[in-house]
């Protein structure tokens, strides 16, 4: 039997083990080398490449967004302010299920569906990819803390924190202040793109709008680590934003409340000035907004109810509202016809209600004029024109004047332009002239226009603050400086005034119209108000309304200006029209008449007459004036008492 | 008759210093070995340290993992081989059932069936078992037959280690799988295999290299060969892991960013950081100079392996420690490899450093066999 013997020679095969592992270890050796070599490549030739490459994934710049400057008003009270608010924002990156969230964010939040529509839509606006899209921008504390506790079910829901502008007085100063709103794809065009980098809001209206420079501020940036998931892990490097510069404002937050409160409920302007610095003490429209809305944001339809109202609290009427300015028109006609010497301080007529243009048919009325012919108010000359408001007078001297002459006196006053330092969306109104009239209408100028002229009808359109302006010029005896709303020059933060920042005063009527001349205007506008006691047709038109019980000396003119004409023959019913076409009151004022701290102009919105309506707001606003400097003096002199 | 050996041998290469009177040979321990593995551990665990970023847990996990793989060295240490030798059949068989028992009631982690459940006790999964058993199992047909194999006991070699190859392939685990036919073939290398038909076979391969790739390869499998040469072509999806972990590993430079300092990692650019990819966090952090110092000491450990392995008593020691010091050499070759964007990317973890596995442990009880093929007696 042959048998395969196979005998292990023990010690060939260790040798040819040897061999073998000695083999596979050069082997292993060569493997290892050349990773080595891949590593050195790695680490050695390409290391920059990659170096770069980490810290590209690593790094990121976030620009920092400038605190916005603070605006005060005189005395320091915080006018517009930054606040901390929670927003929340959604990275649709990260959103599971979009529907499923904004359903459970709905629930959690108590959202309207307005307010999910909203969101709805801003997720659809362009923005980059990864980043957090503000969807509401600011949340009460309960909800914050409702997303808090239910953060686990909510991905790519995040609440970021950050600095939005707040106005603590809300609607009484939306129209001084202005407001700033989420700026759009137009306002990133019009300014610096790395400037506003990290802005979200810009100054839509009022101050915010035209000191929107000085407001916002330098962009700072930050370099951060952020992880592969976009989170911020640490910051590297960091310079620091520099803030916008806080503005200080003219006007006296106390006497805009007041004058709010003595409009009331009325559609109308309050705007007061201080006539020596042209600082605009009170800046008042209504109906008015609250400027916050447009801060934590408004749905579509909110908007779209606030600016279609039919009274359109978004107008602002103060500055930019245009009127017929009525009787208050007459000083401006009155010390024209002195200028041009179509009349004299004692030159008097006849006034009977009533005055027709030789060889014309129209009669032009008194407001004292009835069906039966009795009205007017007697012998007047200039004087007792103002403090009755003639129309006859009027009519007459304006009549005999040369058109153009009254049209230049009356732009010295600043009418038909805006003459307001910082507001230049003020409108300009409208100042006629045969020019005017011959390209807008394609008529000549006809004498009975100059007629309505005299008592401030006709096509002539004012704004309240331009009527604030006169009653400036003719407080400061025909020295006009424009008007300002911003106090950082001219006036020291404890209300004394630098003269030598205040802008030259122009000299009104500088050749024609004489001190005495201002002075004797000025005392015919304080009969209006003060003139009292003498029986019928011998009170100032205002004296019945707010001359009695005063404590101080203020000098006014009232003005009823008619909106829509009333027929020859017939009396104006003011039950009988509609809201819109019923007469707008008007009046003027100055206070102390000498040395005036304060010159305002009211204007009451389709109120009805001058005397009865806007005299008792100018009043009452004139009242919290005097008041209010006289708590402040009283307090500076007890510190002063205190100090010794 | 049978083959079997009738000599008792003493390798040649022992010292003059009769073995059984070493301290270390009673406890069948290599002190040179373990402390080279014991520096490969502790450097492991400063860097996963770093990689686990403050997740205190998983540390005290891996700690607790590789006090595991130290007993499991221990113990296979004090087995002798004869018994290894005699139970390899049994191991082998019953591996290859589990296996089978896997491919259909395994479990299902991770969209792969590669475990199998006791229920209650634990689950494990048999491929592990296969990296030992394979190599035992060829070492222990090679035992009897004379070196070089034959063209026929070759064949049957091949068949004892495909079987169980393809069937890992199946669940499908191709890393595993890779892995395990690497092992059964390095105790063929070290069997003496022809270099001819080894060349020949590769050859062979190469040729088939399109067919492969059009009807062996799945369609991830394709994808990953396809990112390895351009990874850029998918930056954020396939190319992710490559691209982040060759930009951690050249973001190093010469001598890394410090521990502890690296940004790929911690700021989770890195993904599997702590596992497959540590690699790329010692490269970060510790640089050139930290990846050369780990590839020296595995370098260091595979010659001592291999002394270790020569010194055998038995041909079937002899083969089973030289392969499981190979295989050692594949899982580490491939992971680093892998990481630096040289192989395509496969699931395969640094051996004794990446967390988590039962690698570890598998390894350490390999190492603890190459210990007791060189303390114990020859047989």
């Amino acid at each position: 039997m042959a048998v395969e013997l196979e005998i292990k020679d023990q010690n060939r095969e260790v040798e040819l083990f040897v061999r073998r592992a000695t083999t596979l270890f050069v082997l292993v050796i060569l493997l290892l080398g050349v990773l080595m070599l891949r590593f050195l490549d790695l680490q050695f030739w390409e290391h920059d490449t990659y170096k770069s490459r980490s810290d590209q994934n690593r790094t990121q710049v976030q620009t920092l967004g400038p605190a916005r400057g603070m605006i005060f008003d005189r005395n320091g009270s915080l006018l517009a302010d930054n606040q901390n608010a929670a927003s929340l924002a959604l990275v649709a990156e990260r959103l599971t299920n979009v529907g499923e969230t904004l359903g459970l964010l709905a629930q959690l939040l108590d959202l309207s569906p307005d307010q999910r529509a909203e969101i709805r839509k801003r997720l659809q606006s362009n923005r980059r990819p990864d980043a957090p899209l503000i969807v509401i921008e600011s949340l009460t504390e309960t909800q914050v803390a409702r997303l808090a506790v239910n953060r686990h079910r909510l991905s790519g829901v995040e609440v970021i924190n950050r600095l939005v502008r707040f106005y603590p007085y809300g609607e009484v100063a939306a129209h001084a202040v202005g407001s700033v709103r989420r700026m759009t794809v137009d306002d990133m065009l019009a300014v610096d793109p790395v400037q506003y980098s990290a802005t979200t809001f810009i100054g839509k209206r009022g101050v915010e709008a035209f000191y929107e420079q000085r407001l916002h501020g330098e962009v700072g940036y930050q370099k951060v680590e952020s992880d592969a998931h976009g989170r911020v892990r640490r910051t590297l490097d960091v310079q620091s934003p520099s803030p916008g510069q806080d503005i200080r404002l003219h006007l006296d937050i106390e006497l805009q409340k007041a004058s709010a409160a003595a409009l009331g409920e009325r559609r109308g302007a309050v705007v007061a000035i201080d006539p020596r610095s042209g600082g605009i003490l009170a800046l008042v429209s209504q109906p008015a907004y609250d400027p916050n809305l447009f801060v934590s944001g408004m749905t579509a339809n909110d908007f779209s109810t606030l600016s279609s109202s039919a009274y359109v609290p978004l107008f602002n009427r103060a500055v930019n509202g245009q009127y017929a300015p009525g009787s208050t028109f007459k000083p401006i006609v009155g010390l024209a016809g002195i200028g041009a010497g179509a009349t004299t301080w004692e030159q008097a007529i006849e006034d009977r209600g009533s005055f027709q243009l030789p060889g014309q048919q129209r009669v032009y009325r008194d407001w004292s004029w009835t069906k039966d012919n009795s009205g007017g108010q007697g012998m007047v000359d200039l004087r007792r024109a103002i403090y009755r408001s003639s129309n006859v007078y009027f009519y007459d001297l304006a009549s005999r004047m040369e058109i153009d002459e009254l049209v230049s006196f009356a732009d010295e006053f600043g009418l038909g332009k805006n003459l307001v330092a910082d507001i230049p969306s003020a409108s300009a109104g409208l100042l006629p002239d045969p020019q005017w009239k011959q390209g807008f209408k394609d008529l000549p100028w006809y004498p009975g226009d100059s007629v309505n002229m005299g008592i401030g009808q006709g096509d002539l359109l004012v704004t309240p603050i331009q009527m604030a302006l006169v009653a400036s010029v003719i407080a400061n005896r025909g020295a006009l400086i424009p008007p300002r709303m911003v106090a950082d020059q001219g006036e020291a933060r404890d209300g004394s005034l630098n003269q030598t920042l205040i802008p030259a005063a122009r000299q009104v009527g500088a050749e024609v119209i004489a001190p005495e001349d201002w002075e004797e205007m000025v005392r015919s506008m304080e009969d209006v108000v003060h003139r009292g006691n003498q029986g019928f047709r011998g009170n100032g038109t205002a004296w019945a309304y707010i001359g009695r019980d005063i404590d101080y000396r203020m000098a006014g003119k009232s003005g009823t200006a008619q909106v829509v004409e009333i027929r020859q023959g017939e009396e104006y019913e003011e039950e009988e029209l509609s809201e819109f076409d019923r007469k707008h009151a008007w009046f003027i004022a100055f206070a102390p008449v000498d040395n005036p701290t304060i010159a305002l102009a009211v204007l009451v919105e389709n109120g009805g007459g001058g005397s009865s309506v806007a005299a008792p707001v100018a009043r009452a606003v004139v009242d919290a004036h005097m008041s209010l400097q006289r708590e402040r003096s009283l307090s500076a002199e007890s510190f002063e008492v205190a100090r010794r | 008759m049978s083959t079997t050996d009738f000599q008792r041998s003493l390798s040649p290469y022992d010292s003059a210093v009769p073995a059984t009177r070493r301290w270390y040979f009673r406890l069948h321990i290599d002190p040179l070995l373990v402390t080279l593995l014991t520096v490969v551990v502790i450097f492991g665990l400063v860097v996963l340290r770093s990689a686990v970023d403050g997740n205190e847990a998983l540390f005290t996990n891996q700690l607790q993992r590789l006090g595991l793989a130290y007993l499991a060295l221990v113990v296979a240490a004090q087995i002798p081989p004869h018994f290894y030798l005699r139970v390899a059949p049994l191991f082998y068989l019953s591996g290859l059932i589990f296996l089978l028992l896997v491919l259909f009631v395994g479990v299902t982690v991770k969209g792969s069936q590669r475990w199998l459940d006791v229920p209650g006790v634990f689950r494990f999964q048999p491929s592990e078992l296969m990296k030992l058993a394979v190599p035992m199992a060829v070492a222990w047909y090679l035992q009897r037959r004379t070196l070089p194999p034959s063209l026929k006991h070759t064949g049957i070699c091949l068949v004892i280690i495909a079987l169980p190859s393809l069937l890992i392939g199946r669940q499908p685990d191709l890393g595993t799988s890779i892995l395990v036919f690497g092992a059964g073939f390095a105790v063929l290398l070290l069997a003496g295999l022809s270099w001819r038909w080894v060349i020949g076979a590769a050859l062979a391969i190469c040729a088939a290299a399109p067919l492969l790739w059009q009807f062996v390869l799945e369609g991830y499998q394709r994808q990953r060969i396809l990112t390895l040469f351009d990874p850029e072509s998918d930056p954020l999806g396939a190319g992710w892991n490559i691209i982040q972990s060759t930009t951690a590993i050249g973001s190093g430079g010469l001598f890394g960013k410090g521990l502890f300092e690296g940004s790929q990692g911690y700021l989770d650019f890195l993904p599997e950081a702590r596992t497959d990819f540590i690699v790329a966090v010692i490269g970060e952090e510790l640089g050139f100079a930290g990846v050369v110092f780990l590839l020296t000491m595995y370098l260091l450990i595979i010659a001592r392996g291999l002394w270790l392995a020569a010194q055998a008593g038995s041909t079937f020691g002899r083969l089973l420690a030289g392969a499981f010091v190979l295989t050692f050499f594949i899982y580490l070759f491939v992971n680093v490899a892998m990481v630096s964007g040289i192989l395509p990317v496969v699931g395969v973890p640094l051996p004794l450093v990446s967390y988590g596995g039962t690698s570890a442990i598998t390894l350490m009880a390999g190492f603890g066999v190459i210990m007791s093929v060189r303390t114990h007696k020859a047989w």
